[in-house]
């Protein structure tokens, strides 16, 4: 039996007459983002374990390859749901509209915190937003005041704030090709850069110009890109003390025993404070669904009010116990009935 | 050292080439000293590579060990009728969707009856993994009989309590900094007494697919997945790659344009092997419409990529026929055909063969081509033929050391031993092949 469909498989590649092969699809193809990975597989798993479907296949793209494959067209064998850490934007609307991809219903699923932690054998970091950004920034306004910037030529964490400790400046971080490393420096850079007078009002003159120094991260070996891996980066704190790591909330939930998140404005990295949004460096989570395969791919629609039932997204659900912070009722209830009326993105 | 003497001897009878002899002895020291270098130098570098490859397969075992075993709780589950089959009909769609869950929490709650709050239950709850209601689902749709007894069950327990159970988290640190409570480390231990929590062998592990939960998370599906892969490029790469290196080899004159064709293959061997997921997203999945994630695909990509290895371990074998061979066989009358395919084909297969091993091996250890064809995904059902979604062992170790939780550090590591063994097999075959039936002239 099997070597009769492999015989049939080979046959059919040989002949370059396969395209027949993907005429029907019986499970749901989901692509995106590493961050909602984790969470995307977790309700797979249970809607596949508890629905007589099949278990949706989940590949793990990155946000943006994610769309752009979400975004080719419609047809089985482009995704039915694609994963992303941040909202779509107008322009892969566009791509998609411009492939026929016209109907897509958004779901906010919930938040994940970006922590910043060191190992558990040194003191607990409290830092602000601006430390980060005058600690991580490529360039950094001149201390003479006299509005321009200059190459950063902060060493310590002591030369950043006088109340910090002296220990060098050594931070572990995603790569730019990551959702987390973008959001970090939407979040916590630019929300540091903001709180310098001179450079907020950059924003309303030159805004290109404004996003250049606040979002540009230094390269002099301060911070050391540490690949797309959170564990190697835990891993990496744990061998040397002195260093600070940025990742994922989920990573510090389940290593907490061996690293510790710095507190952030004043406000610790828990579960409690990501959720009622004091915590600053949290983001939302999204999924985008093609109206024009539901029906046409089975479990679509089931799938869906897997994902917003509260036995997964709720308060007591298990996506949180893998980490993933909930959004307030009212927002889940929101969402919720938008997906049931299967209403359209609005930008 | 007898050498030595010679020149001594040689020196002492001072025969007529004194002074070559006393240039000889002067720089022998030097010589036999720079000898003794280089040896030492070979030597340790063969030492470094070895202590290199045992600290890696070291730290692997000494990581993985662990995870060739589950911990395992025994409960005493009562099969309840009320809760499972009210009306009493026995239909097995009844049956498969009733709550398992159900019978497993009564029996907790009967194991621990001052357990009260509701925060306290739900932690209890979480001893048991949530893959035990299917293993209880299994036991009721085999057996019906078994509804209304009470019968002792062994559970898998839960990641942490596994990771607990094997020491894996220190229970001297404070309770803050520990991922398991000190109520659920006391109710584990009080399971222990009665002899109620075991390691056991982890079965599920070769068994099961993919799973987001440690304890339930398995390669059965990625080994389906890379045995489908490797079917599909060894039927199209063995006998593409031996023919090709035959045509080249017997039949195609020499000229430029086999030159060319060449140069070519051997570049082809040293192409990156993300190119050919490239052109495979291309070609097999844009073009011809080949599904995504499929063996098919991974294994006609992965054909692509052992190709090259393949025809220049044929070409060489071949080679290695003398030409005696051949011309004894013209020599009779064969024609060109007859005396490949009855004469040379048959001396060259085993180094042929041979080639052919390595290349599989090369393949079976390849994720990076595949992740463009969109085989590194979270897939949960085992493959059931080349065409189903699927991973192959190398992408299950790449997602797994990806995952954030503790218990999959020590099954990232049992998944790279599996693959190791895996590609130890195929090398040893390689090796027996080549010793027991290479002929050398």
């Amino acid at each position: 039996m099997i070597t009769n469909r492999l015989a049939l498989g080979v046959a059919l590649a040989l002949s370059a007459s396969a395209a027949s092969a993907a005429a029907a699809r019986d499970y749901i193809s989901i692509v995106g983002s590493s961050t909602v990975y984790p969470f995307a597989t977790v309700v797979a798993e249970n809607f596949g374990k508890t629905s007589s479907f099949k278990t949706p296949k989940i590949e793990s793209t990155g946000s943006g390859g994610g769309l752009k494959l979400f975004c080719s067209g419609v047809g089985v064998e482009y995704p039915d749901i694609t994963n992303a850490s941040r909202r779509i934007k107008s322009s892969e609307v566009e791509t998609c509209a411009s492939n026929g991809v016209n109907d897509i219903i958004e779901v906010k699923i919930g938040y994940d915190g970006i922590v910043v932690a060191n190992s558990k054998d040194t003191g607990q970091f409290a830092v602000t937003r601006k430390d980060l950004y005058m600690a991580l920034a490529k360039d950094v306004p001149n201390p003479d005041g006299s509005e321009t910037f200059i190459p950063n030529p902060f060493k310590t964490w002591k030369d950043v704030n006088a109340s910090l400790p002296e220990t060098g400046i050594e931070v572990l971080g995603p790569p730019p090709t990551s959702g987390t490393r973008d959001a970090f420096v939407e979040l916590a850079m630019e929300g540091g850069c903001k709180e310098i007078g001179w450079v907020k009002g950059m924003k309303k003159s030159d805004k290109n110009a404004y996003k250049a120094r606040c979002h540009s991260i230094r390269e002099d070996g301060a911070f050391i890109e540490a690949g797309e891996n959170d564990n190697l980066i835990v891993q990496k704190l744990q061998a040397n003390p002195s260093a600070l790591g940025i990742f994922g909330f989920s990573f510090l939930d389940q290593n907490s025993d061996k690293v510790q998140g710095s507190e952030i404005d004043g406000v610790a990295p828990t579960f409690e404070a990501i959720a009622d949004g004091s915590y600053p460096v949290s983001r939302p989570l999204y999924f985008y669904v093609k109206k024009a395969h539901i029906g046409s791919v089975p479990g679509i629609q089931e799938y869906l009010s897997e994902f917003t039932s509260d036995k997964a997204w709720g308060d007591e659900g298990y996506l949180t116990d893998k980490g993933m912070i909930p959004m307030p009722q009212e927002e889940r209830a929101k969402f919720a009935s938008d997906v049931k009326a299967l209403k359209n993105l609005e930008m | 050292m007898s050498c030595a003497n010679i020149v001594n001897s040689m020196n002492d009878s001072n025969t007529n080439g004194s002074t070559t002899v006393e240039k000889v002895n002067a720089s022998l020291k030097r010589r036999y000293a720079r000898e003794r270098r280089f040896r030492r130098m070979g030597l340790s570098a063969v030492m470094l590579g070895l202590a290199f490859v045992s600290l890696l397969f070291l730290s692997i075992i000494g990581n993985g060990y662990s995870a060739f075993q589950q911990t395992k709780v025994r409960l005493a589950i009562s099969f309840d009728e009320q809760l499972l089959d009210p009306s009493g009909e026995r239909n097995p769609k009844v049956l498969s969707s009733a709550d398992y869950n159900g019978l497993i929490k009564n029996a907790l709650r009967q194991a621990f009856p001052a357990v009260q709050s509701r925060q306290d239950k739900k932690e209890l709850y979480r001893l048991i993994s949530n893959g035990g209601s299917f293993r209880l689902r299994e036991m009721v749709l085999d057996d019906p009989a078994i509804i209304g007894t009470t019968r002792d069950v062994w559970l898998s327990a839960d990641d942490d309590i596994d990771m607990l159970v094997k020491g894996h988290i220190d229970r001297n640190l404070t309770e803050d900094d520990r991922r398991v409570k000190d109520s659920v480390i006391a109710w584990i231990d009080q399971l222990d007494q009665q002899g109620a929590v075991d390691l056991a062998f982890n079965a599920g592990f070769f068994t099961s697919g993919d799973s987001r939960e440690p304890e339930q998370a398995g390669i059965g599906g990625a080994i389906m997945g890379s045995i489908y892969t490797l079917l599909v490029t060894l039927v199209l790469s063995f006998p593409i790659g031996v023919a090709a290196a035959i045509y080249l080899e017997e039949f195609a004159p020499q000229n430029r344009w086999t030159d060319l064709i060449e140069v070519n293959i051997n570049n082809l061997a040293a192409v990156p092997s993300i190119v050919f997921g490239l052109l495979g997203l291309a070609v097999f999945i844009n073009f011809f419409g080949l599904p995504r994630s499929a063996p098919l695909v991974g294994g006609l990509v992965l054909t692509l990529m052992t190709l090259p290895t393949i025809i220049i371990a044929s070409r060489a074998a071949l080679k290695s026929v003398p030409p005696s061979i051949r011309e004894a066989a013209l020599g009779i009358g064969a024609s060109r055909m007859q005396m490949v395919f009855h004469h040379v084909m048959p001396l060259a297969m085993p180094g042929m063969l041979t080639g052919t091993i390595i290349g599989m091996a090369q393949a079976l250890g390849e994720s990076a081509p595949l992740l463009m064809i969109g085989m590194v995904a979270f897939i949960v059902d085992i493959p059931g033929g080349p065409l189903d979604p699927s991973t192959v062992l190398p992408v299950q170790i790449f997602l797994w050391a990806d995952s954030p939780e503790r218990a999959f550090v020590e099954r990232t590591s049992a998944a790279i031993m599996v693959l190791l063994g895996f590609l130890i097999v195929m090398n040893l075959l390689a090796v027996i092949l080549r010793k027991r039936f290479e002929r050398r002239w």
